[in-house]
């Protein structure tokens, strides 16, 4: 009885293990899958592989055919890509089936709103968000000593697999020589 | 009608608040203007204000330094989001508990259910009538102060077991018997080992008995010292005995549907007790306001006492799990009662060899009294731990070394 | 001369702070001793194996985790090894010595948090319980290095773990190993010596080895009551024949015993975690595979691990679909709560949530 007294005056003398959460904060591993889903436009085709995979169903992508399609390979135009939120569960199974690196797991979790319409996710909101994508089923992003939300998002260039050898016979990048080009007309 | 020159002999007369500096203070100022008797009734209110107010603020204290404590202990922060380490915490939580809807359930006996937290807040304000503070600042130093305090400290129970019946739940019923039980046995050890408190005292006032404490009493009678620490965490319902309010087992037991102010007095009672007690021990056993340098910091001595006494309750409570009702009556009757008997037989052995003619005990006494006992303490709780300890003993199951793949047929035969 | 009580029916939960989720016992009491008890589970019933025959068979992995939260790793493993076994295919030695590390690393959590309710049952206020999850958060991090989330996890796939280790996982896991070896000698020595810990679980709800065999008990429950078996060492699979370790086995089958199982399989769980670290080797981690699988119809496989509460089995059908035609749940909670009636009746009040305690269900996996 007595050993278990010291044991706890011992922890009485020691540092708390746990920490003032808003002040400080932990920072999270760059895997972290979180919210904020961070979806780059330029290399999304519309594939729908992301809703297909989804356990839930909560990915909604509508598609029409793209004016531009039959020059640059893209042949569709993305209407809607609503992730509802308060229903997912953060599986990253989305992330994983997206064939063109064109989706990524965030890393925020205090995405806290009053309606649940309020949770879903729009193309729009998915558009103008800061791109922090997170690690997870990237490998490509870990060996760049990045970390999500740390005041460097990524543009869309960077966080391809394209560079990777063994990705050159996989089918990614249809729409990247598209945006190649796009990207040099506007230059 | 002046009567000024006639309050000293009035007062000292009754003894009521005699020799409280702070009551002839007021009543000096207020006689000028008012009749003695209104002035004595004046100042007598407001040292009981002042004293209620007090007590309630220590309990806030109490509960404040008893979560931070304990989150230490833990490994964690505790309370901190509101003022300096969270102090103000106490604040918050009053402040919400008062909000809170008052819930008196469906087939609740009212008028008992709302007087239980009145006379639980009552008890531990009575308690602390007698609690020498300083030198000569009590509210009242009654010549019976000891065994006034064991009759207004059994009031909780009571209290507790009106509280159970009640609540019209049954949890709460389980909490109130459990209480009963409880608290009925532990007031008999409890008594005991004060009873040798206040044969080397001499005295049944708190004051005299610190007054009498050339050496504290925790070393001249540290059974007493043991009992008496057992015995109120088991009034207070404090780990390890704290089975009628046990809140993995039944709820919150016998305070379960109490909400809102209600609750609030409950823990403030609760929080008060601890407090009280904590006073109790400092008073009783570690010489209370008597410390090295002079006399008007007997309020500090004795804080820090007090203090002593909270971290000791908030250490045991951080370590130790609850023992079943059965074993805490085992313990009580099986340990403690042997424990409070010996101590009681040694100390008046003591006491009758080692009095002088007037019947006093020197300092020189008390240490002779403080070694024999010290010797005797450790050899009866070795001695007695066994008779509860006995259940305990037996082999501790081995690992069984098999580290290979056994054939894949019931085993019941291996072990 | 006798005194006639009346029997007062009281409902334990499903409210109750400690029964361990949504878990209702109605029981009878004469005074303070239990003289009927019924059990009535089904409120956190969400309808799993039906889910599982909607969902493709990587999908089901996320609803895997969702069984026992506290030991989601293994239950992946279990999932994935009953859907390899129906595809007829392997994971890569390293996909494998991951596997298990990471289920290794879970059995130490869920036992930790199975050893602090376990405590905090018994009336200590939360000491223990903090420290034991002081530990877990830290195996949490680990899980959240690995895969990105520290409770559902989602790791393991059909053919191995869903990708390789981030760089910073092993010199983390490293600390971790160092800094445990202390904190769980802290643990030990507040709970294993405690005088007041032994009075009140020493022979207090035996089961007897015969009881426990016909209950189709499993787990630390069993092996607590003496019964040698380990589907570890019965069954090897992933990487468990690869790595040493022993079984302990309690005398008894008391609260002390299976307490005492747990804390000692936490120690034995730590040593394959280190030969893990040890033995592990750089190459592939998945099994290529496509997204959607496929099984021959008609074909079935069962596939079990020993979890942390004890065997847990999934039976796949499938009918040639995306998706298994049948998925049957064997839970370990489930089965061990079979045993309540024998582990309560005629004890106390307070040695019925000590009980269930030790018995460590998981009302997730009970009610699936």
């Amino acid at each position: 009885m007595v050993k278990g007294l010291a044991v706890t005056l011992s922890n009485l003398m020691r540092k708390p293990f746990t920490t003032s959460y808003p002040e400080q904060r932990i920072r999270q591993h760059p895997r972290f899958r979180g919210e904020e889903f961070t979806w780059y436009e330029e290399r999304c085709t519309g594939c729908a592989s992301c809703a297909k995979y989804c356990p839930l169903g909560i990915i909604k992508i509508v598609t029409s055919p793209s004016e531009t399609a039959p020059l640059q390979g893209d042949k569709y135009r993305l209407e809607t890509f609503d992730i509802e939120l308060q229903r997912c569960m953060f599986c990253g199974l989305c992330v994983e089936a997206c064939p063109y690196d064109a989706l990524f797991m965030g890393s925020g979790f205090e995405e806290g709103q009053y309606k649940r319409t309020d949770l879903v996710i729009t193309i729009d909101r998915l558009r103008q968000a800061e791109k922090n994508p997170s690690t997870w089923f990237r490998p490509q992003l870990e060996g760049m000593d990045y970390r999500p939300g740390e005041g460097r998002p990524l543009g869309w260039r960077e966080v391809g697999r394209e560079n990777w050898r063994w990705h050159q016979h996989e089918k990614a990048g249809m729409r990247l020589a598209a945006g190649r080009d796009d990207s040099e007309g506007e230059a | 009608m002046r009567c000024v020159s006639n309050a000293e002999g009035m007062l000292s007369a009754d003894g009521v608040l005699g020799g409280n500096p702070l009551f002839y203070f007021i009543y000096n100022a207020v006689a000028h203007i008012a009749p003695c008797w209104l002035s004595y009734l004046i100042s007598g209110l407001v040292i009981m204000l002042i004293l209620i107010n007090a007590v309630l603020l220590g309990a806030a204290v109490v509960s404040w330094g008893e979560r931070r404590l304990l989150g230490r202990f833990q490994n964690r922060v505790g309370p901190n989001r509101w003022g300096p380490f969270g102090a103000f915490q106490p604040i918050a939580d009053l402040a919400k508990l008062i909000t809170k809807e008052d819930i008196v359930p469906y087939g609740a006996d009212k008028l008992a259910f709302t007087a239980v937290p009145i006379i639980m807040v009552a008890a531990v304000l009575l308690g602390t009538a007698v609690l020498p503070f300083a030198k000569d600042v009590a509210l009242v130093d009654l010549n019976v102060g000891v065994l006034f305090v064991l009759a207004v400290s059994s009031l909780t129970s009571i209290a507790i077991f009106t509280a159970g019946w009640a609540s019209n739940n049954r949890y709460a019923l389980f909490g109130a018997g459990r209480a009963v039980a409880v608290l009925l046995s532990y007031e008999v050890p409890v008594v005991l080992s004060l009873l040798g408190v206040v044969m080397v005292a001499g005295s049944m006032s708190l004051g005299d008995i610190v007054a009498a404490q050339a050496v504290p009493f925790f070393l001249v009678q540290p059974l007493a010292f043991f009992v008496f620490i057992a015995g109120m965490s088991a009034e207070l319902n404090r780990t390890p005995f704290d089975v009628a309010e046990a809140e993995s087992e039944i709820i919150a037991g016998y305070h379960t549907e109490y909400s809102g102010i209600k609750f609030a007095l409950i823990q403030a009672a609760e929080f008060g007790g601890v407090l009280v007690v904590s006073g109790l021990i400092a008073t009783l056993f570690l010489a209370g306001w008597a410390g090295p340098a002079a006399d008007w910091l007997g309020w500090l001595w004795f804080l820090i006492k007090v203090f002593i006494g909270i971290f000791l309750f908030v250490w045991i409570r951080s370590t130790y799990p609850r023992l079943r009702l059965d074993q805490i009556m085992a313990v009580c009757w099986k340990f403690l009662m042997p424990l409070s008997i010996i101590n009681l037989v040694a100390v008046v052995l003591e006491v009758f060899f080692l009095r002088d003619a007037n019947g006093s005990l020197s300092t020189a006494d008390l240490w002779i009294m403080a070694g024999i006992n010290i010797v005797l303490a450790g050899g009866s709780i070795l001695f007695f731990g066994r008779f509860i300890k006995e259940k305990v003993r037996t082999e501790a199951p081995t690992a069984a070394a098999t580290n290979q793949v056994v054939p894949g047929v019931s085993t019941i035969g291996m072990r | 001369m006798t005194i006639r009580t009346e029997p007062m029916t009281v409902n334990v939960g499903p409210q109750h702070p400690s029964t361990h989720g949504v878990f209702r016992v109605r029981i009878t009491f004469d005074g303070e001793d239990i003289v009927e008890v019924e059990p009535v589970l089904g409120y956190l019933h969400r309808g799993s194996e039906k889910l599982a025959e909607e969902r493709n068979y990587v999908q089901v992995v996320t609803l895997t985790d969702r069984l026992d939260y506290t030991s989601s790793m293994i239950n992946n493993q279990a999932y994935c090894l009953a859907v390899e076994q129906l595809l007829g295919i392997e994971p890569p030695p390293r996909g494998k010595y991951l596997r298990t590390l990471a289920a290794e690393l879970q059995r130490i959590a869920s036992h930790l948090i199975a050893v602090g309710f376990f405590v905090q049952e018994l009336g200590a206020f939360g000491t223990p319980l903090m420290y034991t999850f002081r530990s877990r958060e830290r195996i949490l991090d680990l899980f959240e290095m690995l895969c990105g989330a520290r409770v559902t996890v989602s790791y393991m796939r059909p053919g191995g773990v869903f990708a390789d280790t981030p760089a910073d996982f092993w010199p983390a896991l490293e600390q971790f190993l160092e800094d445990f070896e202390g904190e769980l000698e802290e643990i030990e020595n507040l709970l294993l010596s405690n005088e007041i810990l032994m009075v009140r679980t020493r022979g207090v709800s035996p089961l007897p080895a015969d009881v426990a065999i016909n209950c189709s008990v499993s787990g630390p429950v069993l092996r607590a009551s003496g019964v040698n078996w380990d589907w570890r060492k019965m069954a090897p699979y992933d990487a468990y024949d690869q790595v040493e370790f022993d079984i302990p086995v309690g005398q008894n089958g008391d609260n002390y015993d299976r307490f005492w199982v747990r804390m000692q399989e936490v120690r034995q769980s730590l040593r394959i975690v280190r030969q893990c670290v040890a033995q592990i080797e750089p190459g592939p981690v998945r099994q290529e595979l496509p997204l959607v699988l496929r099984a021959a119809p008609g074909a079935e496989a069962y596939g079990r691990v020993e979890a942390s509460k004890g065997e847990l089995g999934f039976f796949l059908v499938s009918d040639g679909g995306v998706s298994p035609y049948r998925c049957k749940i064997r839970s370990p909670s489930l089965i061990n709560l079979t045993i309540t009636e024998h582990l309560l009746l005629g004890w106390k009040l307070a040695d019925m949530i000590v009980s269930l305690g030790s018995v460590d269900i998981n009302m997730g996996e009970v009610d699936r």
